[in-house]
């Protein structure tokens, strides 16, 4: 067991949703999870699985009703969601979520770039600092490096989610939570996104965990896949295994842990 | 219209323009239509006033308001955020607890009573005194406090104008913009609010210090309005300067306040106006600044709607083909 290694653990961590109601919902049910560093987790399941509720656990938006969020050995069950952030980057589903619409593109790079370090009263945008947000962004290859004062709410969804995406990797943190972060574009900007996550997660050699609607997208990317359904891990899949996948072993396997027959990808999916 | 009135009244507009850079930085920057103002307009004047009165330094006194202004704010924001309780409900506790405060600030003038309306300054030195004192020696009698204005609400502007800039300034704007955004960037929002709000009245007590000097008397009522003057001042100076850059839209709020005092003293001059309907001439220009741009929109919406109708009336009479969407 390579302890040393483990960068993120979930011990029993449950959440339920408006409990002691007709809607109570067990949204999360004794969840355990350990990732080691450098680890690229891609998530499926159905609508109401916990995959989501799963990931603002791990940043800090919600609270679990018990167990423990622990990184880099650290408990960090009690530390506020910003405090939090410091150690992880997050992109959402929605494009408009992770940037600032009416600041520039150079601004918010700055906003981002300041993630683990003390805000102060210096300039947010210096010449040097200028200069490295014009080469991260010059890695897009979107030709937003000629646009650093162009206000960000201008662009299409494609652009913003990649500049989301850079600005929340660029500063390198401990984990990232990628929540979706395709699901609300055409699939050739999805497939430019996804392209753009497979490139900079191996650059700074992210940890990394996915949720996504699109299961060749979670076979193909990344070294270990885990299925959820009902506020439970039902499938844990190692990368040598999931290699081997395909879509159609992960539907027959999921109709096989439920015990259903009418299983379609819709079921899984929708 | 007299060249003397237009003089005071950009006097009086330039001393209102920190006010609604204040407003601005509240109501633009943090996206917080905060109601303090006024009441921290008013703490403003208390507290310049009750030092001037018991001899401090016009200066000191005038920096002892900023700072009250500052805690005012930031009371708000402990409300909003720590309190969760609405921004204009915020804004409102806090401006009706000002009220009863700046009575009881205005009192300590009193040997035997609480609370005191108004305190006149005629006769003490205030920072007006020193200034014109100071330019009627170089000869410059009639513009100095608009020329010593000039100056200090420039550096207000440049200090506002550099500080949305710095790393906390940044996130500041970001807070106003997208909170949610901002904190996976860890970045403490219900502090920034704090902080903005802080700041936002500060620059407004401050514009009260100097407004109490200015009309030598300190009020309890000269708040009333205060927000919706520079709401006014906002909307007048980015219609007609624009607001590209936060260095542009800075110099247009403080034209704005200029601009929204000279109309104001044209029309109670030519007797267009009561001095009482003052307030309800506010109102209307903002009334007017908020819907007139949406009326202007539809229109246009409309035009362009009927014009591609015509251009597909003409299409389809030629191959029938649709519009391309870019």
């Amino acid at each position: 067991m390579g302890r040393v290694n483990l960068l993120l653990e979930l011990k029993n961590i449950k959440k339920i949703f408006n409990e002691g109601t007709l809607d109570e919902k067990i949204a999360l049910n004794h969840i355990n999870l350990s990732l080691e560093k450098g680890d690229f987790v891609t998530i499926i399941g159905s609508n109401g699985a916990g995959k989501s509720t799963l990931m603002n656990i791990i940043s800090g938006l919600l609270s679990p009703d018990a167990g423990n969020v622990i990184i880099h050995g650290n408990d960090v069950t009690n530390i506020p969601e910003y405090k939090r952030s410091k150690m992880i980057g997050r992109v959402f589903q929605d494009p408009m979520a992770g940037t600032a619409p009416s600041m520039t593109i150079e601004e918010n790079l700055a906003l981002a770039y300041s993630r683990n370090k003390k805000r102060t009263l210096s300039l947010g945008v210096t010449k040097k600092r200028r200069e490295f947000f014009r080469e991260s962004l010059a890695s897009l290859n979107l030709g937003l490096e000629e646009r650093l004062n162009a206000k960000i709410g201008l662009l299409s969804g494609g652009e913003r989610q990649a500049i989301s995406l850079l600005m929340a990797t660029f500063t390198e943190p401990d984990i990232l939570l990628l929540d979706e972060h395709t699901a609300a574009l055409d699939p050739n900007r999805a497939q430019l996104i996804t392209e753009l996550t497979k490139q900079i997660v191996k650059k700074y050699g992210l940890t990394t965990l996915m949720v996504t609607h699109n299961m060749q997208q979670a076979l193909d990317l990344g070294n270990r896949l885990i299925m959820m359904d009902d506020g439970k891990i039902i499938l844990d899949i190692n990368e040598a295994r999931k290699n081997q996948l395909t879509i159609d072993d992960l539907l027959i396997e999921f109709q096989r842990i439920r015990g259903e027959k009418l299983v379609t990808d819709r079921t899984l999916l929708a | 219209m007299t060249l003397p009135a237009i003089l005071d009244a950009s006097e009086m507009g330039i001393i209102f323009a920190i006010m609604a850079l204040g407003v601005y930085i509240s109501f633009r920057v943090l996206n917080f239509a905060d109601l303090t103002v006024d009441g921290s307009f008013v703490t403003g004047g208390a507290v310049a006033a009750v030092m001037i009165v018991k001899g401090y330094s016009p200066i000191l006194a005038s920096l002892a308001a900023l700072i009250a202004g500052f805690f005012a704010g930031c009371l708000t924001g402990l409300l909003h955020t720590k309190g969760k309780i609405n921004d204009l409900l915020s804004g409102i506790l806090m401006m009706l607890a000002l009220y009863s405060i700046n009575l009881r600030i205005m009192g300590l003038t009193l040997e035997d009573g609480v609370s005191l309306p108004n305190i006149p300054l005629l006769n003490e030195d205030t920072i007006f005194t020193k200034v014109g004192d100071f330019f009627n020696g170089i000869g410059l009698g009639d513009y100095g406090i608009l020329i010593f204005m000039i100056f200090v609400t420039l550096i207000f502007k440049l200090l506002t104008d550099y500080f949305l800039k710095t790393e906390i300034g940044l996130s500041i704007r970001a807070t106003g913009d997208n909170q949610r955004m901002i904190r996976s960037f860890s970045a403490n929002t219900d502090g920034l609010i704090i902080l903005g709000l802080g700041i936002s009245n500060a620059f407004v007590a401050f514009s009260g210090a100097f407004i109490a000097q200015y009309n030598q008397f300190s009020d309890v009522g000269m708040g009333i309005g205060m927000i919706v003057v520079g709401l006014a001042s906002i909307i007048i100076g980015e219609a007609i300067f624009g607001k590209k850059t936060i260095a542009r839209t800075t110099l247009a709020v403080v034209l704005g306040a200029i601009i929204y005092r000279i109309f104001i003293t044209i029309a109670l001059n030519q007797g267009i106006l009561d001095a009482s309907d003052q307030k309800l001439v506010t109102a209307v220009i903002v009334v007017l600044a908020l819907i007139l741009p949406k009326l202007i929109d539809k229109q246009r919406e409309k035009n362009r709607k009927a014009k591609h109708r015509l251009q597909g009336e003409s299409n389809s009479k030629a191959n029938g083909e649709g519009e391309s969407v870019a």
